[in-house]
């Protein structure tokens, strides 16, 4: 039997809907870890299943709950809006048309403090589960199931290579790669989920190489 | 080791052994944890369980447009009257399901099993037999086991989504789990234990998911509660020597098939059933415009 008892009995979360709820806190939280510095607003457009029932689900504090850090299964999660107000967070919802998406998609566009917006689309897609869509334009797709590696570079030959080679030397196996980019030549984007945890030195390791712009490790 | 339930109960015939052994010893291979990690693991959902039975039946608890805010309150006042039709077992496991879809519904926390809308029918019945029958905290955290177990098969052969099967695979299938599981707590065999989950889904085949507003909360608590009574009665039937005429893998697969048979507008899109009546239209309105 290749189905975990915990697969069964699980998530331990906040009600009423693994999708709705848990699923929606855990979108938001893997995306605020993805753009990884301060911002002041959060614009969630509303995309299915999502638009149509929010507010009886509780998908729109789950998803605040999340930009603010709190995981599925923390009880603060209902007092979401005040939590925001406090952290001098501010939100809004609209609805948006994601076309061929999962019934329950968000588009979360972070205003960064840093003047930057960054913007990221993902779907809770039962059970608690979600991936993330898009990052930045970029498509790609995180589970946040396994550590992962998101790395920013210039599109060029040899890079990914490079990438590889750190990994390898480090004793890190890669789970899955997943390489896209707008434009060939310019900049590209690799999503790597691994076996094993990554330790910050090889964040670092993987910074100092030729042609990469940023890495974050979630 | 095993792919549906005719393997299980042969592994556990062949060594003697409970089904939750087997499901233990088949949790350690897949997840590389050690038999008290995972037993810690369990331990953390039993506690979350627990409170959940709690909470609602100290106090009415707020929900979305207060659709059963007050249900387990009322339930567990009533289950304590002398006067039941019922009599205490079953009405106090009805209040302690209600409680958990209460807590849900709240936005409280709870433990889906095998989802968040069928969060109240394992932990009712495991925590009420075992207090009915003075059992020891061991012997719920192996019927927890033995619940997931059977949950995992079906999850692999079938579907516990309600959006996929209708509330017979959340609901039904939950009412099947612990049906499994109090045959164990209360003493019968592994096979009897797997009889008594057949004979829940063929009490449960059908049913519909109809969400009025597409809320977690009416009729989910009513079978919430209703279900958990199933799992009791399927389990004495079993123990009594009722058989399932059908396999119980043949009745799962049934039970799937009719799932794909349900019209989407009974599988949780609230379009149908309760959802599209004149009142459940006019809540939705209500509550969510």
């Amino acid at each position: 039997m290749d189905v975990s008892i915990f697969e069964v009995a699980g998530p331990i979360m906040i009600g009423p809907s693994s999708s709705h709820t848990a699923g929606a806190a855990k979108l938001a939280r893997i995306a605020r870890q993805i753009v990884g510095v301060p911002f002041t607003h959060v614009s969630f457009g509303l995309h299915g299943s999502f638009a149509k029932t929010y507010q009886g689900h509780g998908t729109d504090k789950a998803l605040v709950a999340g930009a603010l850090g709190l995981k599925e299964d923390d009880e603060r999660l209902r007092q979401a809006f005040s939590l925001a107000e406090k952290e001098g967070i501010s939100f809004d919802f609209y609805e948006i048309n994601l076309d061929e998406m999962h019934e329950n998609s968000v588009k979360m566009t972070f205003f960064r403090t840093d003047g930057i917006e960054s913007e990221v689309i993902g779907s809770s897609i039962g059970g608690g589960q979600i991936v993330i869509r898009y990052i930045d334009g970029f498509e790609t797709e995180v589970t946040a199931q396994s550590p992962t590696l998101l790395i920013r570079q210039y599109d060029r030959k040899g890079v990914v290579s490079d990438i590889s080679t750190v990994l390898a030397n480090n004793n890190i196996n890669i789970g899955i790669m997943k390489l896209s980019r707008l434009e060939r030549g310019q900049i590209a984007s690799t999503v790597i989920e691994t076996d094993d945890v990554i330790p910050q030195e090889v964040v670092k390791s993987l910074e100092e190489l030729e042609n990469i712009i940023s890495v974050k490790s979630i | 080791m095993y792919h549906n339930m005719e393997e299980l109960l042969k592994l556990c015939e062949e060594k003697r052994a409970p089904l939750w052994e087997i499901i233990l010893e088949n949790e350690k291979k897949l997840s590389d944890c050690t038999e008290e990690e995972i037993w810690q693991k369990v331990e953390t959902r039993y506690e979350v369980m627990e409170e959940s039975t709690k909470r609602a039946r100290k106090e009415p608890l707020t929900t979305a447009g207060n659709l059963i805010s007050g249900v387990a309150f009322a339930q567990q006042f009533y289950s304590e009257k002398e006067n039941t039709i019922c009599g205490s077992l079953l009405n106090r496991v009805m209040a302690y399901a209600l409680s958990c879809s209460e807590v849900n519904a709240s936005m409280g926390k709870i433990c889906a099993l095998p989802t968040a809308g069928a969060c109240g029918i394992v932990p009712a019945v495991l925590l009420c037999l075992a207090e009915n029958k003075e059992l020891e905290h061991k012997s719920v955290l192996q019927g927890l086991m033995t619940a997931s177990g059977i949950g995992a098969i079906i999850t692999k052969n079938a579907t516990v989504s309600g959006a996929e099967g209708g509330c017979q695979a959340e609901c039904g299938v939950a009412a099947a789990m612990a049906a499994s599981a109090a045959v164990e707590m209360n003493g019968g065999s592994p096979r009897q234990a797997l009889h008594a989950c057949s004979i829940a889904l063929m009490n449960v085949m059908g049913l519909v998911c109809d969400p009025i507003a597409g809320l977690v909360q009416v009729p989910c608590a009513q079978r919430n509660a209703s279900q958990a009574v199933n799992a009791l009665i399927s389990a004495d039937l079993a123990l009594g020597g009722m058989e399932s005429i059908i396999p119980p893998d043949q009745v799962v697969e049934a039970m799937y098939r009719v799932g794909k048979l349900l019209p989407y507008q009974l599988k949780e899109t609230a379009l149908g059933g309760l959802a599209a009546t004149k009142r459940g239209k006019e809540l939705f309105e209500e509550i969510l415009k």
